[in-house]
């Protein structure tokens, strides 16, 4: 069977679309956590560059770019060079599962909003997600050099403890929508959100997704007061700004998931169901950038406590009940 | 192969949260720190030293520059150091004035504090907050003297000038406002529960060993110590303002939180008594071989202008001896040992910081506890680097 080239172009377009509107977030999103932290803490935020400083980003990205790029000479280098790739991939990769729209019927077709509908999309994204923290152990490892290596291994316990209580809370979420495909999970939520059906899920799936972004008030591998920069301490330049992209690209990932596990994804009434899903997306991340606003950062031995002795007990009752609550149905 | 158990870290003099220059070798277990060695002197810039060849006024903008967030506080210290010398008492306006401004300036710098002690274990908000609000007192400072931080302000025998038009407004803007913003920090901190994870418990010395490391300030009184040098040995008529010291009982991060936001409580409550009782008067002693004679006078009459010439040429002598003045500095006990051959210059003068003392107990607070502790208590023990070397 030969395949159907417009397949192709319709993919094709689509992957560009999507990885190009995400590269613009996330330099984008780089100015209104500036912006909006700046405005919690009555200043201004970037404003010389541009109106409001709405250039920023794009000045930003060109000292980066033209930046020296310095190799510590006692780095292992293979490794060093490979690190910000290997952190940056994953979050970018992880979005081709997740539906932004309903799909649209455009010159004759039928198009679905999302890149592609995998079977197993949830597990597909943790998967994926889980590939970022070498990025962070080994770029830690690499540099050779003792804050980087802290906040490397900082990193990797971090991540450990709360994957899992990550895992879990979207168990109760699988078990109601009987499925794993994030489009049948959207489909779903058609009379209501799983927010509703399942707020513990979503409480612990928000902190476990603020830990695994490596967000204050769980910031501990780059602890800025603590360990300087942590795992990217000897990074400069351009692998500077990869580490920095796949932070935000994670940001826009795990809201993403958000939207789309609990909060409907792009269903919503009147508006078009990109624009629901959008809405969705600013809103979470507004919460996250609030939060790193707000909140002191825990202590590393904290952080485990939390989320082996809190978040992971209740991540377990909620799948103990929601399993009882599927089984009476 | 030897098995390395144990890896020793370099923290600082550059490092974001060491407070200055400070350089701490660390041994550390993990992240436990095993072993913790404070290395100090990089900035130092030999001030008692150099005031040995200044006259004795002059010598009073280089205590500014010991502990910059505070520098009238290390001014009263030193100018009341000499006036004992002296043997004199400055005017009543000069002295409510005084203790106007230093109490102010503990406000300043307990901002400062917590700002820095709140951004180090990660609320940065705070941060700006304490800055915009601490911006008020700068703008007080210049208003009375003209520079926003190394004022200079008092002078041996009074103070460098009158307050200027407008200041009691400003200063009484200053205390409405500032307790419900504090209120506000409290909001943020005082009863959130990572705040208190990260600050309760931690960095704990007993009283015993806080009084044999000479630890004072809220450091001490922290550990349940009530021992406040403007209670016990009242200068500048604190005898006649009604504030509490403050208290804690733990001695931990979060109760020499608790004291020093009580303390800027109580500053405020001062600062009000002593807007209330503010009297008019001049400003300095009237001795025209003490302070200077008014300016106008100078170009009319042949002894002010002879005068003038003298205290700007040779200044004035004070009398040969000893002796010793401490206040209660934002960080504790400043005391100034000064010693007198009878010319015009000091010949010896010792500056007992507070933070060069407060400093020494921070291996006992630290060792075995975690390097996010470690930054947590460094912000908790209130160090200005320009004070512990001097």
């Amino acid at each position: 069977m030969v395949p159907d080239p417009a397949f192709f172009v319709i993919m094709v377009a689509k992957i560009v679309v999507v990885f190009g509107l995400m590269l613009l977030s996330v330099a984008y999103l780089t100015w209104l956590e500036r912006k909006v932290i700046g405005d919690i803490q009555v200043r201004l935020g970037p404003m010389r560059v541009g109106p409001h400083g709405l250039l920023q980003p794009i000045a930003d990205a060109i000292k980066l770019m033209f930046k020296e790029d310095i190799v510590p000479q006692a780095a292992d280098r293979w490794i060093y060079l490979l690190a910000p790739t290997l952190a940056l991939t994953p979050a970018f990769i992880s979005f081709a599962v997740i539906p932004f729209g309903d799909r649209i019927r455009l010159f004759g077709r039928t198009i679905d909003l999302v890149i592609t509908d995998v079977n197993i999309g949830l597990l597909y994204v943790f998967a994926v997600a889980s590939l970022g923290i070498y990025g962070i152990v080994l770029g830690g490892w690499a540099s050779n050099n003792k804050y980087a290596l802290l906040g490397g291994l900082r990193s990797a316990a971090q991540m450990i403890s709360y994957e899992l209580s990550l895992g879990l809370s979207v168990v109760g979420v699988v078990m109601l929508s009987e499925s794993l495909s994030l489009v049948q999970i959207v489909n779903a939520q058609s009379t209501a959100w799983f927010i509703v059906l399942q707020p513990i899920g979503f409480l612990i799936f928000l902190i476990c997704a603020i830990a695994e972004t490596n967000r204050a008030p769980f910031d501990l591998p780059e602890a800025e007061t603590e360990l300087v920069a942590g795992f990217h301490v000897e990074y400069s330049s351009m692998k500077f700004a990869m580490y920095f992209m796949a932070e935000y690209a994670n940001m826009i990932t795990v809201a993403a998931m958000a939207t789309t596990l609990f909060l409907g994804g792009w269903r919503g009434p009147f508006l078009p169901p990109v624009v629901w899903f959008l809405v969705k997306l600013f809103l979470l991340i507004f919460l996250f950038i609030w939060i790193r606003a707000t909140l002191p950062r825990f202590r590393y031995d904290q952080l485990m406590r939390f989320g082996w002795k809190v978040l992971l007990p209740v991540a377990l009752a909620n799948i103990m009940i929601t399993a009882a609550f599927v089984a009476m149905r | 192969m030897t098995e390395a158990r144990t890896m020793t870290i370099n923290m600082g003099p550059q490092h974001p949260s060491t407070h200055g220059v400070l350089r701490l070798v660390l041994e550390l277990d993990g992240e436990i720190v095993v072993r913790c060695t404070p290395h100090i002197g990089y900035l130092h810039t030999g001030m008692e030293k150099i005031a040995e060849s200044k006259r004795y006024q002059q010598v009073i903008p280089i205590t500014d520059r010991m502990d910059y967030l505070a520098p009238l506080s290390n001014n009263l210290a030193y100018v009341l150091a000499v006036e004992k010398l002296l043997g004199i008492e400055i005017p009543p306006r000069a002295r409510v004035i005084r203790v106007m401004l230093t109490e102010l300036t503990r406000i300043g710098s307990h901002l400062v504090w917590l700002g820095t002690h709140a951004i180090d274990i990660g609320a940065m908000s705070v941060f700006l907050y304490a800055f915009r609000e601490r911006e008020q007192i700068l703008d007080i400072y210049e208003q009375v003297a003209g520079a926003r931080m190394m004022s200079s302000y008092f002078r041996v025998g009074g103070l460098f000038a009158d307050l200027p038009e407008g200041f009691e407004k400003t200063v009484r803007s200053f205390v409405t406002t500032f307790p419900d913003r504090l209120a506000e920090y409290e909001d943020l901190l005082t009863r959130n529960p990572i705040w208190i994870q990260r600050t309760k418990g931690v960095g704990v010395i007993k009283p015993e060993d806080a009084i044999d490391l000479g630890l004072s300030g809220p450091n001490l009184r922290a550990c349940g110590v009530p021992w406040d040098i403007r209670k016990s040995n009242p200068y500048s008529g604190y005898e006649q303002y009604t504030f509490e010291a403050s208290k804690g009982s733990h001695g931990d991060v979060y109760d020499r939180y608790l004291c020093r936001i009580f303390e800027m409580r109580q500053s405020v409550t001062i600062v009000r008594q002593a807007l209330e009782r503010l009297p008019d008067g001049p400003i300095a002693v009237q001795d025209p071989k003490l302070t200077p004679p008014p300016k106008p006078m100078v170009k009319q009459s042949m002894e002010a202008l002879i005068h003038h010439f003298l205290l700007w040429s040779e200044g004035f002598r004070a009398p040969a001896g000893e002796v010793y003045q401490s206040i209660e500095s934002p960080r504790g006990e400043y005391g100034v040992y000064l010693v007198s051959d009878g010319s015009n210059k000091p010949y010896r003068v010792h500056f007992r910081t507070p933070s060069f003392v407060n400093l020494q107990s921070l291996p006992r607070m630290v060792e075995g506890r975690l390097v996010a502790d470690l930054v947590a208590i460094i912000g908790s023990i209130d160090i200005v680097l320009g004070e512990v070397d001097r």
